[in-house]
């Protein structure tokens, strides 16, 4: 109950703090999102590096993410970025890729032969392919995996309050620092609220996504 | 054109391993390793951050391995996908939140530190049991039914054997999640290479920002490394092949 008249003494703060949050994992994401598709298609044709994009983006996922921060400090410092909204961004960029990657890869290479075959039969070339045929039917697994790293960011960037970048981890970091249970309370609550509702959002624009067609096949199929 | 690639990426390689010796050096890294009263805090740290990883991720595993059996058996299945819900929302906690809690009610120090990792570490842990064991193939269940086995021995010689390379990737995933989330854990007064990295920041201290992250980063991806290996030793060898 102290914890709900925090958020409402807080209100405006609150907001603001969201708004960082949200501004973060947002921008983070929209960079995040090309480049991953776009080396996760190209990884489809080029099978002779999927192993190794798929492996450098594994291996940037274990790096534990305040270590990540501390790396990239010293070398961001030398542009006067070491702190900040940058770094957070930059790292949340990088954890991105391995879900969007895996996504798109699995799901370029799960567009069943006989569709590519009739396409090509129809006589559509490589970028037509892609584009009226493969991309429209992995897009759905593409947005699960953009889900998968929003949620995950969302939870990444409560710590990136370490480094500066604001967002609600501040709560979480002030009320350790002042004992205050419930200022930690409330940025946590805050902040899973934050991520569910992402994780609710990207589920139906999963739905919508998924091609009429597809639909209508996995009613039949039922 | 290949092998000039490869001579290319020989020289990369070369020239990265240069530059990460001068950073090293014009950083002051090199120069707090080798200080003699520096050092043995560093190894100090590093053993705290194993011990507080060891405990926790010993007891998370034995309790979300035996959670995951648990839900699996008849009279719970039912009950699976609720977990199965739960443990997700669960995931979408922020690891530096529970940590925070765990110490808003347990105090500071090591011991909410390994509660709170221990709690955190148990949700892939079981989820993998629970998802591992249910994707068993029902066939072979009903061959050891046929065999004459009894329940525990179809457990132990048919579903676990079968859901080993699923329990072993949350195992992996945890632990690896595990070894970030123990270096926050300095926040709340655990210490291990947290301090380190958070004191560097702090301070603007490259050397010792530097002295934590990187051996931080080592055992994650060690961790991982070894995880890997372990399926070699725990999963049987005819799956191995099918795969």
């Amino acid at each position: 109950m102290s914890t709900l008249r925090f958020i409402m003494d807080n209100f405006d703060e609150v907001m603001f703090l969201s708004w960082e949050h949200i501004w973060i994992v947002g921008v983070a994401l929209l960079i995040a999102t090309p480049i991953g598709v776009v080396l996760g298609i190209v990884i489809t044709k080029h099978e002779r590096f999927a192993s190794r994009v798929l492996n450098g983006a594994n291996i940037l996922m274990t790096i534990p993410s305040i270590a990540l921060f501390g790396l990239m400090l010293p070398v961001l410092a030398i542009i006067n970025m070491g702190l900040g909204k940058v770094p957070a961004v930059i790292a949340l960029v990088l954890y991105s890729q391995l879900p969007i990657i895996r996504n798109t890869y699995t799901a370029i290479k799960n567009v069943p032969s006989s569709l590519v075959d009739a396409g090509r039969g129809m006589g559509m070339d490589k970028w037509q392919l892609l584009r009226e045929l493969e991309i429209p039917l992995a897009t759905p697994v593409i947005i699960a995996g953009l889900r998968t790293a929003a949620v995950m960011n969302i939870g990444i960037a409560a710590i990136a309050t370490y480094i500066g970048a604001g967002g609600l981890g501040v709560y979480i970091q002030q009320g350790i620092a002042r004992v205050y249970p419930e200022m930690i309370l409330s940025g946590a609550i805050l902040v899973s609220l934050l991520a569910i509702v992402v994780d609710g959002g990207m589920a139906m624009l999963e739905g919508i996504a998924t091609p009429e067609g597809i639909k209508v096949q996995r009613k039949l199929s039922q | 054109m290949t092998t000039l690639l490869i001579k290319l990426y020989r020289v990369i390689l070369a020239i990265a391993i240069l530059a990460v010796g001068v950073i090293a050096e014009r950083t002051g890294l090199i120069e707090l390793l080798s200080d003699p009263f520096e050092y043995p805090v560093i190894i100090e740290l590093f053993i705290q951050h194993l011990y507080i990883v060891t405990f926790s991720m010993a007891f998370a595993t034995v309790i979300g391995v035996t959670a995951g059996i648990l839900i699996t058996r008849q009279r719970l299945r039912k009950f699976a996908g609720l977990c199965m819900y739960i443990i997700g929302l669960g995931q979408t906690i922020p690891s530096l939140a529970v940590l925070a809690l765990a110490m808003s009610f347990l105090g500071i120090g090591t011991k909410p530190a390994v509660f709170a990792l221990t709690i955190y570490s148990i949700l892939p842990i079981a989820r993998n049991t629970l998802a591992g064991i249910t994707a068993v193939p029902p066939e072979l269940i009903d061959a050891g039914k046929g065999m004459g086995m009894p329940p525990i021995r179809i457990l132990m010689e048919v579903e676990i054997p079968n859901a080993m390379t699923v329990i072993l990737t949350g195992f992996r995933v945890a632990l690896v999640i595990n070894i970030g989330t123990a270096a926050l854990a300095y926040v709340i007064g655990a210490g291990g290479l947290g301090d380190l990295i958070f004191t560097g920041i702090s301070l603007m201290q490259t050397d010792k920002l530097l002295a934590g992250a990187i051996p931080v980063t080592l055992l994650a991806l060690f961790a991982d490394f070894l995880s890997e290996l372990l399926g070699l030793l725990l999963v049987s060898k005819g799956l191995r092949l099918s795969v």
